[in-house]
């Protein structure tokens, strides 16, 4: 079993594997991360990988480490994916992603009137709050919208 | 962004943006420096309070009264006004963008009034100004000045703790109306909402007022009503939210005040309207004693002079 896993992607010697990330948003998790074309390490990800717990995408990062804040925006858009820092092969930590209390410059406002919106010289900015009826929801500091599903439409 | 300095002096150098950043208690306080500068603001005493100070009044989009109020109140204490006309009309702006105008203005005044048409608008400002910001409206948000102006006619005229109060008109898109009873749920309140099924107050805040012990009844009709408030506050329906001329006539005449309708009315019953009316008080209501909307006009100057005086810090 986990022979044929690995063929699908390469082990790593030293980086970043995020794991059991909804399936579908392995994408957006790199567009959250500000991971671009200008983007120097390797990088490579599965998309709807069988899982125990159904389907998950799976992004893998080499040679570096990305920042805590930076990876717990990825909390906005899959609450249940974990981190695990590869150093020499091995998993030596492990953690899931923690929701952040507020984002700035990630998400864009859905309200088209928002200043943030405009050509100003200025990022968006918002507080994260999360509730059992409504999950995860953003309000613009700037306008007070709230964006409650979809966040992952809204990324910038 | 709303930086206390010190605690004796809550106010000063703070930004007034939205009405979500005051407490009750600081709330109260305005409302009590603007019942103190009433006499000034009728013209019965005068003040040198703002004696030297010199405020920018920067407006993007028209407002004749909100802009004449400031006006009124920064001369009736003895400050000069920097009236930036039509900004689209004014050169220093052309192509500039809203942050490098404040920060411009910024080094000229001692205060900027902000109205200005998108959303936010004035929080943004505050990030780049160094002096006080008062926002005087900015896109469909934020009013803030209205609200304590309002709130203020509310203390004044009837009372603000467990207020039994109507709002009645275009609940979904009145931004005054939704930071209104955001505000006075801080008073405790019963609130009835008089609006056309496609003009309901937001659910959100319905729902918002209910969490913070807020009873909430909701109805089309104001006769069935009217017996029943403290105070009725008005707002106008606006024509282009009705794309059917003959259904905008309809709730027009079901949503007006008349007469006919204050028979039933408490004794008590004050009414208030933020102005400009179009048909939904009729003008025989002015002279009754209900009819408290020119009164609530007139406090926009204490109100404003206060905010002006408290942000400024020549009053702490
Ligand atoms: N050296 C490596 N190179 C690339 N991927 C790795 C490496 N080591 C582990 N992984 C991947 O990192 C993830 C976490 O590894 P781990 O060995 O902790 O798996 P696990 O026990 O199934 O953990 P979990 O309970 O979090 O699913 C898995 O997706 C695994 O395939
Ligand atoms: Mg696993
Ligand atoms: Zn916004």
């Amino acid at each position: 079993m986990k022979e044929k896993r690995d063929l699908k992607i390469q082990a790593i010697e030293n980086g970043t594997v995020i794991d059991h990330i909804k399936a579908g948003q392995a994408l957006n998790v790199l567009r959250i991360l500000g991971i671009s074309s200008t983007f120097r390490e390797t990088i490579s990800f599965v998309m709807n990988a069988p899982g125990a717990r159904g389907k998950k995408d799976v992004v893998k990062i080499e040679g570096k480490e990305l920042s805590v804040e930076e990876l717990n925006r990825i909390a906005l858009i899959s609450p249940k994916a974990t981190i695990n820092i590869i150093r020499d092969f091995e998993v030596v930590q492990k953690n899931i992603v923690v929701l952040p209390s507020y984002v700035e410059g990630v998400v864009r406002c859905i309200n088209s009137n928002c200043i943030s919106n405009s050509s100003e010289p200025i990022k968006s900015k918002f507080s994260v709050l999360q509730s059992e009826e409504e999950g995860v929801t953003l309000r613009c500091l700037y306008c007070e919208h709230v964006i409650s599903e979809d966040i992952a439409e809204n990324l910038r | 962004m709303g930086t206390i300095y010190e605690n004796r002096m809550p106010f000063k150098n703070r930004h007034v943006i939205s009405m979500k950043d005051f407490s009750r208690k600081e709330i109260d306080y305005v409302l009590d420096t603007a019942e103190k500068l009433e006499p000034v603001a009728r013209g019965e005493e005068r003040s040198r309070l703002l004696d030297g100070k010199i405020i920018a009044l920067l407006f993007f989009e028209p407002s004749t009264r909100t802009r004449l109020s400031f006006e009124v109140a920064a001369q009736r204490l003895g400050g000069q006004v920097l009236n930036l006309g039509s900004v689209e009309a004014s050169s220093v702006m052309k192509g500039e963008n809203l942050a490098d105008t404040i920060r411009v203005i910024s080094e000229y005044a001692d205060l900027i009034v902000l109205r200005h048409p998108l959303d936010g608008s004035a929080r943004m400002a505050a990030e780049f100004a160094s002096v006080p910001i008062i926002n005087g409206g900015d896109g469909s948000v934020h009013h803030p000045t209205q609200t304590f102006l309002d709130l203020y006619t509310i203390r004044r005229e009837s009372h603000l703790e467990g207020l039994r109060i109507a709002m009645a008109g275009d609940l979904k898109y009145g931004r005054t109306v939704h930071s209104l009873c955001h505000a006075l749920s801080l008073y405790g309140a019963e609130m009835t909402f008089v609006s056309p099924p496609e003009l309901k107050m937001p659910s959100e805040i319905v729902r918002d007022l209910q969490k913070n012990n807020i009873s909430v009844k909701e109805t089309d009709s104001l006769e069935e009503i009217i017996g029943e408030v403290e105070v009725l506050y008005m707002t106008r329906v606006q024509r282009e939210r009705f794309p059917d001329p003959e259904e905008y006539e309809k709730v027009k005449n079901r949503l007006k005040v008349t007469g006919d309708l204050l028979k039933n009315a408490d004794p008590n019953l004050k009414i208030l309207h933020p102005l400009p009316r179009v048909n939904e008080i009729s003008p025989e209501v002015d002279a009754t004693p209900h009819a408290r909307y020119f009164q609530q006009a007139f406090y926009g100057v204490p109100i404003r002079m206060a905010l002006l005086a408290l942000a400024m810090g020549v009053i702490e």
